[in-house]
């Protein structure tokens, strides 16, 4: 077995190893079915789609997908045991690499877990299947930016609790930066390719053309390469926090 | 084999370990002794490749930890600071993980663990959450992990902290039995520790290397190597008499411990003379003792005055 394969199975093993998983998938569950049923309004629309299911993620993601990421390396660097870590054979990008594929795997099982409003959309009517796949790759991807912004986060402090904040922030301006409201603003200020180039980082409407149905390749590439360099910001981060 | 040259280690202004030098054989204990904040483990660290040095190289086994990390890493056990583990895990999974990410063999992987877990006594908490285990097997599920591969170098970061007498005694059994063709560096606030387990010892102060000796020759580095304490009931009329002993420099008295110390002038043998004294005289005593030599002494000796140059 690979190094990052190694480190994946233990990372995602301890997960399971406390409630804090079995929490965190119940509350995921349950939120992202109210979302879907009470706000979204899933029946009441009459149609055979997932929309309103997949219109709450990102901000489902706002507030859980920090709560995985936090303990990522501000634990580690809690216990001591990235001491540990880094002295075993294995290279610093694997090690954040597994670690963070671990914890999105985890949050993937989350969201497969939501397999049943699936089913009940098949079972209630004729919705288009490759519409919700993608749907589902995309707020995978969507997810798993998240989670590298709150990797790097978590790097650069011990206590969790000001990387959970710190990230939501981050996520949150992430979010909104495709909203009119932004850019309204920021087209008073900053000149037109800069406005398009604060929009362009918008979660939402990466995340809104893939669960279109639309594959794009900018859409996948803008969640490659959020990931990418949050990956590495990660591994700086370490580097410059290590003596601490 | 050891080897690091000029070892450097700056935070920001900070001088944590300034320009330290010197070589590790196969088969020496080196004792790592120091004040706090003296550099101790800023070294083990950068040994261990976990910091970055400012300045400097250190080769283990032939590899240079910085150019090439994962072969180092290899051939080193290392035992952090406070012993480390990932708490929920039991020293079951624990173990297995470290088995796996040592890469070694699946054939001999369980006879391994089966070997590491009896020679440490872990079989009562193998399938115990570690953050759940005393501190004693804490630092026990740390030292099991550090020689699982059987590492040619083993670096532990003071071993024995906060063991009872019989955990400290356990531990330095254990170093003692490891084969003799490695490597151990153990940093330690014990000093009665350096004499039992070490076959060198390096003091560090203010990060530099202030004494690079054996256990023995750091103590004969004391005064109080080849004085003579003697317990008796009139300590002012045993002084007296010491006094006259030829060879004698000083004479203290210690009204705590109700004894007189007898110290020699430099390269004097003073025990003999002052047993016949005693003899001839008979003298009342309670107990007659020949003094090794005070690692303490030694040490808060060399530290103070190796601080302030």
């Amino acid at each position: 077995m690979s190094p990052v394969a190694v480190l994946f199975k233990r990372e995602l093993g301890s997960y399971f190893a406390t409630p804090v998983a079995y929490v965190f998938i119940v509350i995921f569950l349950v939120l992202a079915n109210a979302f879907a049923f009470q706000l979204g309004g899933l029946f009441e629309r009459g149609q055979a789609d997932l929309r309103p299911f997949f219109d709450f993620h990102p901000w489902l993601y706002l507030f859980l997908v920090p709560a995985v990421a936090m303990r990522l390396w501000a634990e580690e660097r809690n216990t001591g045991s990235i001491e540990l870590l880094l002295t075993l054979p294995v290279t610093q990008n694997q090690a954040v690499l597994g670690k963070f594929l671990a914890a999105w795997a985890f949050v993937g099982i989350a969201l497969a877990l939501t397999f049943p409003i699936w089913i009940t959309v098949n079972y209630l009517g004729d919705p288009d299947n490759g519409v919700i796949l993608a749907s589902y790759c995309g707020s995978l991807l969507m997810a798993g930016g998240f989670l590298a912004i709150g990797s790097a986060v978590s790097a650069a402090t011990r206590s969790q609790v000001i990387a959970f904040i710190i990230t939501v922030v981050i996520c949150f301006s992430l979010l909104l930066a495709g909203h009119p409201l932004v850019l309204g603003f920021a087209k008073l200020a900053l000149p037109q390719w800069m406005v398009d180039g604060v929009a362009s980082l918008s979660f939402i409407t990466h995340f809104t053309s893939i669960s279109k149905g639309v594959i794009d390749l900018r859409d996948l590439v803008f969640f490659g390469l959020l990931i990418g360099f949050f990956l590495y910001a990660t591994s700086v981060v370490i580097d410059l926090k290590k003596a601490d | 084999m050891i080897e690091i040259k000029n070892l450097t280690k700056r935070y920001g202004d900070l001088l944590a370990v300034d320009s330290i030098s010197f070589t590790v054989a196969p088969g020496e204990v080196l004792g790592f002794l120091g004040p706090n904040g003296a550099g101790k483990s800023t070294t083990m660290k950068m040994i261990a490749g976990f910091l970055t040095p400012s300045d400097g190289s250190i080769s283990v086994c032939g590899f240079d930890v910085e150019k090439q990390p994962l072969e180092a890493k290899r051939c080193i056990g290392y035992l952090p600071e406070g012993a480390p583990a990932w708490g929920e895990m039991t020293p079951a999974g624990f173990l297995s993980f470290i088995a796996d990410i040592r890469g070694i063999a699946p054939g001999v992987r369980e006879k391994r663990i089966r070997e590491v877990v009896a020679r440490l006594g872990l079989e009562r908490v193998f399938e115990q959450p570690i953050e759940t285990l005393s501190k004693g097997f804490k630092r026990r599920v740390g030292i099991a992990q550090a020689i699982l591969h059987d590492p040619k170098v083993l670096v532990l970061d003071e071993p024995t902290d906060g063991l009872d007498p019989n955990q400290k005694h356990e531990v330095r059994t254990l170093i003692q039995g490891l084969a003799k063709d490695k490597i151990v560096i153990v940093s330690t606030h014990i000093l009665e520790e350096v004499h039992a387990v070490c076959t060198r010892a390096i003091i560090i102060a203010a990060g530099k290397v202030v004494a690079d000796a054996t256990p023995d020759d750091l103590e004969a580095r004391s005064r109080y190597h080849g004085a003579v304490t003697v317990r008796a009931d009139d300590l002012d009329a045993m002084k007296a008499s010491l006094a006259k002993v030829g060879g004698v420099d000083e004479v203290l008295v210690d009204l705590e411990d109700k004894v007189v110390t007898a110290f020699p002038c430099k390269g004097q043998a003073i025990f003999g003379p002052i047993t016949r004294l005693i003899q001839d005289q008979k003298l009342p005593v309670h107990e007659v003792l020949l003094e090794r030599g005070r690692l303490d002494e030694v040490f808060r000796t060399i530290t103070q005055t190796g601080a302030r140059s």
